[in-house]
């Protein structure tokens, strides 16, 4: 096509180009008006202070970037993110594998399992969420649960350990059937003779899986371990609903930080700067995993 | 799975960056905000549509509204051809007000909480009311109680009329009280022995014989701190100096209402815990602090009394929620919508309204006039509660930083809402966190 210029293109060709042109012209479009643009405003508001009750909105170059490097808030709110990704992204993806590997079996009832692990991905993330909110109470359902036990659970929501962990398991097991559902797939794209392979070779059931399934499914733990982990990075509406980012600031996460300068403090330029924070952060880790898979994705060597 | 985008030409840049600018141009044009004075109003080239957001969606009350407005929009037709009622929730309004502001969608009117009123006024984001208030015929400005009005004024400027100024009172379950032998309030009332430490030892044996909770500080939920003003006021406490320049965490009166607080929860068990819900009108506690315009959710499944704040070691403080109505300057038509606030709010529609909210008005302030208001009520009831009750009465706090302020706190008074918590050292630390945002 590069060698073509403009002079010698038949009409016809021309007519295509058109065609074609139209035919993308919507997702482009789309793409530039609700992708690229706001994304563009948001680097624009980043570098001014907009205040909307009295309806400022100046030029200050660099400053709200100079902010964030002094700003204890932030450091405290990337601390949170970053325990809350970890534990998060670690726990999701084992216990997706774990339960894939169970539910790739052809025995009775595997089938209804399945639906059960996979139906919170399609319930309201709120209601889902506040939901557990009564179960985390003091007295709630959990701890009623653990009474009978004989164990005195805490107060989950009120201390800052005990809230990050209930943060995350409310969001594993509302989408670890999702992560579990790529996994069920890729694991009944392994093929049996290679296990069957390895099994006359005498191979147990672990090295098989080792050496044998964990290579042919690496391609989908790279998919879901982006999603998993982007995913993380954005997490909000729990923390709205669960704790508020608390107790003290222990939960309160980047997105979570971000929504409060913007909607709470009327801090728009700021929180634009934070939001361009995260979407590089995210982009880097992306990078990185997507450079990364030369090494130890199968396909892809 | 890659999420490619191809890098955008330089066109496609300068395009993006182009559409970027222009509609922020839109967004700072159509503001423009002054907070010049507002006066008579021009008519407008053709009628305009007012709108005004409201936290109720009391469907009683939106029609009350909307009657109002209808009166004046056939009074006013060649001004106005419409008002409409924007209810927003209560618990995300002030958020959803300044997006809307930020997208460049200003309503005419609004509601507005007391405790964000002095970051409203400060900004200038409202238009000054009171030279067209005090012009106005038959509006009687001066009939409104001046201290009702001290948290919506600046220097000269009135910036909001307080349309509600709602007692903090104690709502009591007799049922309960009574069940397990404990002295009726009322009683301690008469007879001057009605004390937050009183108060405490009944809430705490009624909850012990009810198997329910004790006495709940309603909308506090170890969140919504401020709330609890309606206790330390009793203490002659505050969180911060007058002018809102010092931190009064660590005075003494508030160390010792704080200690109170944290006692009366942790070790008296008078007052729920955190991460327990409670809900008064639902027969779930004994006694509840929460304002008078919550009668209207008693259903008569138990009995009841409503009594004033009880007396704390400085005495009996009384306690008003606010809420105001501000005119935006950053509106189409900000003076037809002081004009039409002039009409919602002159003496014969205040008094409609005090069928809900609690009029400033001195010569609506009576039990007779309230009487017929608040069927529930009665007439001792609301002499004691409501007409006394507005009487030197202080508001919640409030400060022109109050949204970083109240998160602040609350992050840091988390601290305390633990059985071993050190009060002292924890409002220490609180007042050396807010020092700079309380200067700022």
């Amino acid at each position: 096509m590069a060698t073509l210029s403009a002079g010698n293109v038949s009409a016809a060709v021309r007519r295509d180009w058109l065609v074609g042109y139209a035919m993308v012209a919507p997702v482009v479009l789309g793409a530039l008006a609700f992708v690229v643009l706001p994304l563009g405003m948001v680097v624009w508001y980043s570098l001014h202070e907009w205040n909307v009750l009295a309806n400022t909105f100046t030029f200050v170059g660099a400053e709200n970037y100079g902010r964030m490097a002094s700003d204890d808030g932030l450091a405290d709110a990337l601390l949170a993110s970053l325990w809350f990704s970890i534990g998060l992204v670690v726990l999701n993806i084992v216990l997706a594998l774990l339960l894939a590997v169970l539910l790739n079996q052809r025995l009775p009832g595997t089938t209804t399992f399945r639906t059960f692990f996979f139906s919170p991905v399609v319930v309201s993330l709120v209601a889902w969420t506040i939901v557990w909110s009564f179960l985390l109470q003091a007295d709630g359902g959990i701890n009623g649960f653990l009474a009978v036990l004989g164990v005195d659970g805490p107060n989950w929501l009120r201390h800052e350990t005990t809230a990050m962990i209930a943060v995350i398991i409310v969001q594993v097991f509302k989408n670890v059937g999702l992560n579990m559902i790529l996994f069920l797939a890729a694991l009944q794209g392994v093929p049996e003779e290679l296990q069957e392979a390895a099994r006359l070779d005498g191979a147990g059931a672990w090295r098989r899986f080792r050496s044998i399934t964990l290579p042919l499914i690496s391609p989908t733990i790279l998919l879901v371990s982006i999603i998993t982990i982007v995913g993380s990075l954005e997490v909000f509406a729990q923390i709205d609903v669960l704790t508020g980012g608390g107790p003290g600031n222990s939960t309160t996460v980047l997105v979570y930080y971000l929504y409060q300068q913007a909607f709470r403090f009327n801090e728009f330029g700021y929180a634009s700067a934070i939001a361009v924070l995260l979407f590089v952060i995210v982009l880097v880790l992306t990078l990185l995993q997507w450079q990364s898979r030369k090494r130890w994705v199968f396909h892809e060597v | 799975m890659s999420a490619q985008h191809t890098p955008p030409s330089p066109r496609l840049r300068a395009a993006v960056a182009a559409a970027a600018t222009s509609s922020l141009l839109v967004l700072t044009a159509c503001g423009g905000g002054t907070d010049a004075p507002v006066g008579e109003p021009e008519a407008p080239s053709e009628p305009v549509d007012l709108r005004m957001t409201v936290w109720t969606a009391d469907e009683a009350q939106l029609e009350l509204f909307q009657s109002i407005a209808d009166d004046y929009v056939a009074e006013n037709p060649e001004l106005v051809s419409s008002v409409t009622f924007e209810t927003i929730p209560f618990e995300d309004y002030t958020t959803s007000l300044t997006t809307q502001l930020a997208g460049g969608n200003a309503p005419d009117l609004a509601w507005i909480f007391e405790s964000n009123a002095p970051e409203f006024v400060a900004s200038g984001a409202l238009v000054d009311l009171r030279p067209l208030l005090e012009s106005t015929d038959g509006y009687a400005l001066d009939d409104i109680v001046p201290s009702a009005l001290g948290l919506w004024e600046d220097a000269e400027g009135l910036y909001a009329y307080p349309f509600s100024t709602s007692p903090f009172a104690m709502f009591v379950n007799t049922d309960q009280i009574a069940a397990a032998d404990q002295t009726d309030p009322a009683e301690l009332v008469a007879s001057g022995e009605w004390t937050f430490d009183a108060a405490r030892d009944i809430a705490a044996a009624t909850a012990e014989d009810s198997g329910k909770q004790g006495l709940v500080v309603r909308d506090f939920d170890y969140q919504t701190w401020e709330n609890l003003a309606t206790v330390w006021s009793g203490w002659a406490a505050a969180p911060w100096s007058e002018d809102g320049t010092q931190c009064t965490f660590t005075e003494p009166a508030m160390v010792e209402a704080m200690t109170w607080i944290h006692d009366a929860a942790f070790e008296d068990g008078a007052m729920p815990g955190p991460g327990t819900t409670a809900d008064f009108f639902a027969g779930d506690a004994a006694m509840t602090i929460t304002q008078i315009s919550r009668a209207s959710a008693l259903d008569g499944s138990f009995d009841w009394d409503v009594v004033p704040l009880p007396a704390g070691p400085a005495g009996k403080q009384n306690v008003v929620g606010q809420a105001g109505i501000g005119v935006f300057a950053a509106g189409e038509h900000p003076d037809v919508a002081a004009d039409f606030l002039a009409h919602f709010t002159d003496p014969e529609n205040a008094e409609q309204l005090a069928a809900y909210f609690p009029p400033p008005r001195a010569s609506l302030l009576n039990a007779e006039t309230l009487a017929d208001a608040n069927p529930s009520l009665t007439a001792e009831q609301l002499q004691a509660v409501v007409v006394e009750g507005v009487e030197d009465a202080v508001t919640k706090p409030a400060h022109k930083n109050f949204a970083q302020l109240s998160e602040t706190v609350r992050a840091e008074l988390d601290a305390l809402w633990t059985e071993d918590a050190d009060v002292e050292a924890v409002l220490t630390d609180t007042c050396s966190t807010i020092t700079p945002l309380l200067e700022e």
